[in-house]
């Protein structure tokens, strides 16, 4: 009997415990994987010939991203790793890929898709300036090219990230102008009961803040209005909670609200969504193990925002799952799902609600969708002019979201602003549609072979 | 030349001539690029986003008269940081090594 074809889609956390399960149970998964090497975003590698050491890349938690390398590299003989590949659509049993200018269809008998997330933004006048970076951009600036995005760097947003990587630029020697939170010190204290889940990580976000607040200006419960300059990034003018407006210089901007899963994948391989009103997100519909359609499992950040930690479950989760969907169960019982993990997010959600309210605020001259240059006005004379409702509607109209990325960055923003716009709740007004490709493919890639 | 509007506040001590600014893995080989008819020097392992922003503020110009870009999340996912090679082939910054050789337009 021919072995089952299993195939996972992405080496962070999750896809690499996904993987060694499989393979213990005797299976040789297919592993594709967008990035050159296997680590996810969270536990990058740098390029070969990159000589820091762990702990100056990955700091405390320098031996889990260790552990995780070198699994998966003594995966690497049992498994058919294929870096630098998109997966780029699933269809009829198989994933679709790219890799080097070449198509190729890898049909399967299961699917475990552990893509990741992306960090979650809300535009903001000049958003589109050289200089404005994503928190998580920020980060792999710093860790897979040891560059800093600006000499002078202003932090903005809420989540765990934004103090985080505002302390490693610090650290890293690069002049922090100021870490603007829009989250306040209400929430921040009351979410701490929930993050005490997890007391270590709690004990070093708070050190980090305090480590912050002693040098530079931490500042709470603030409204971001516009990153300045003509050409890139020369300032950035925010409201203070009491209604004050204020400008700092700086030449890069690195915000963000926390993380989005990357779901298109899940979507095109016929995941159900449902609105998450605590995250203000649509997620994909997954079972405990994180089953989401016939022989298709979701594993990670990618399902919802956990945690590297949890991912690290849910592959394993997944995999089980799998070999128990394909007769291959060995007996072995699920673990549960880690309790501390949804407790600990629950108190991220508290202490940095996602500020929705932001988008609908926005100037009808801002721009909305980078890739089309969509303003937020357009947007919302789409919906007056036409009376549109439903987000995929006012898409067709004005092009929000039909850019190269499909509305991965700029999608769950236009749904707050067409929400406001038509007086209805966020969760009514619908989420794009994922299409294939997923990424955008060279057309001369498609030729027929 | 600033606009008066947009200039921040607080003085400015000098308009940076980079985006990115190097702190780390200086101990790698050179290599040469060619940025708007321009000899760029980068170091091997370099994206081609990091040798742009290294030599300058800007990726790309925006296609609706938008202004210059410089990518925005660095893990290719935004799709923003889309740049010409001269031959016409077009690549993504961010997730794309710099080459000995290459030639790259901004404008």
């Amino acid at each position: 009997m021919t072995q089952p074809r299993v195939v996972i889609v992405g080496a962070g956390p999750a896809g690499i415990r996904a993987a060694e399960v499989l393979v213990h149970a005797g299976l040789g998964p297919v592993v594709i994987d967008e990035q050159p090497r296997a680590g996810g975003q969270i536990y990058r590698r740098p390029p070969p010939g990159f000589v820091r050491i762990p702990r100056a890349l990955y700091g405390f938690d320098a031996s889990r991203a260790q552990a995780l390398h070198a699994l998966f590299d003594g995966l690497l003989p049992r498994i058919d790793h294929r870096p630098d590949t998109l997966a780029w659509n699933v269809w009829a049993g198989a994933v679709h890929t790219l890799h080097d200018g070449t198509l190729r269809r890898q049909p399967f008998d299961a699917l475990i898709l552990a893509p990741g997330a992306m960090d979650l933004v809300v535009p903001f006048a000049g958003w589109t300036l050289p200089g404005v970076y994503t928190l998580g951009g920020a980060q792999v600036a710093l860790k897979a090219q040891g560059c800093a995005v600006g000499r002078r760097v202003a932090f903005l947003g809420t989540g765990p990230l934004l103090t985080l990587v505002a302390h490693q630029y610090r650290k890293a020697g690069v002049e922090v102008v100021g870490l603007f939170e829009t989250s306040d010190a209400r929430r921040l204290r009351r979410g701490a009961w929930s993050l005490a889940a997890d007391p270590v990580r709690l004990g070093r976000g708070i050190a980090y803040r305090a480590r912050l607040a002693g040098r530079v200006p931490v500042r709470h419960g603030i409204t971001p209005l516009a990153a300045l300059g003509r050409d890139a990034v020369e300032g950035l003018r925010w409201r203070d909670s009491a209604g004050a407006e204020h400008e700092v210089a700086c030449d890069a901007i690195a915000f963000g609200y926390g993380l989005k899963p990357e779901t298109q994948l899940a979507e095109l391989a016929g995941a159900r969504f449902a609105f998450e009103p605590a995250d203000g997100l649509w997620l994909p519909v997954a079972d405990a193990a994180g089953r989401v359609a016939p022989r298709v499992y979701l594993a990670g950040d990618g399902a919802g925002i956990l945690g590297a930690r949890a991912a690290e479950h849910a592959g394993r989760r997944a995999a089980l799952a799998t070999l128990a969907d394909l007769g291959l169960d060995d007996g072995a019982a699920v673990p549960p799902s880690p309790a501390a993990a949804r407790r600990f997010r629950d108190g991220l959600r508290t202490a940095f609600p996602f500020p929705g309210h932001l988008a609908a605020g926005l100037a009808d001259d801002v721009i909305l969708c980078r890739c089309e240059a969509v303003t937020v006005g357009a947007l919302r004379a789409a919906a007056r002019e036409t009376g549109a409702r439903e987000i995929n509607r006012v898409k067709a109209l004005c092009r929000v979201g039909m850019g190269r990325c499909q509305g991965r960055v700029c999608g769950v923003a236009a749904a707050y602003v067409l929400a406001a716009a038509c007086a209805m709740p966020v969760g009514a007004v619908g989420r794009l549609r994922a299409q294939a490709p997923v990424k955008p493919i060279p057309i001369g890639a498609c030729r027929a072979p | 030349m600033l606009s008066s509007a947009s200039r921040p506040a607080t003085t400015t001590p000098k308009v940076p001539v980079s985006q990115f600014l190097r702190i780390a893995e200086h101990a790698r080989p050179s290599i040469r690029l060619i940025v708007d008819g321009q000899a760029v020097t980068a170091l091997a392992g370099d994206t081609v986003l990091t040798a742009l922003l290294l030599a300058g503020r800007r990726v790309r110009a925006g296609e609706f008269g938008d202004g210059p870009r410089a990518g925005l999340c660095l893990m290719g996912a935004c799709q923003d940081c889309w740049v010409a090679l001269a031959d016409g082939r077009r690549v993504r910054a961010c997730t794309t090594p710099a080459e000995d050789g290459m030639e790259l337009v901004t404008r």
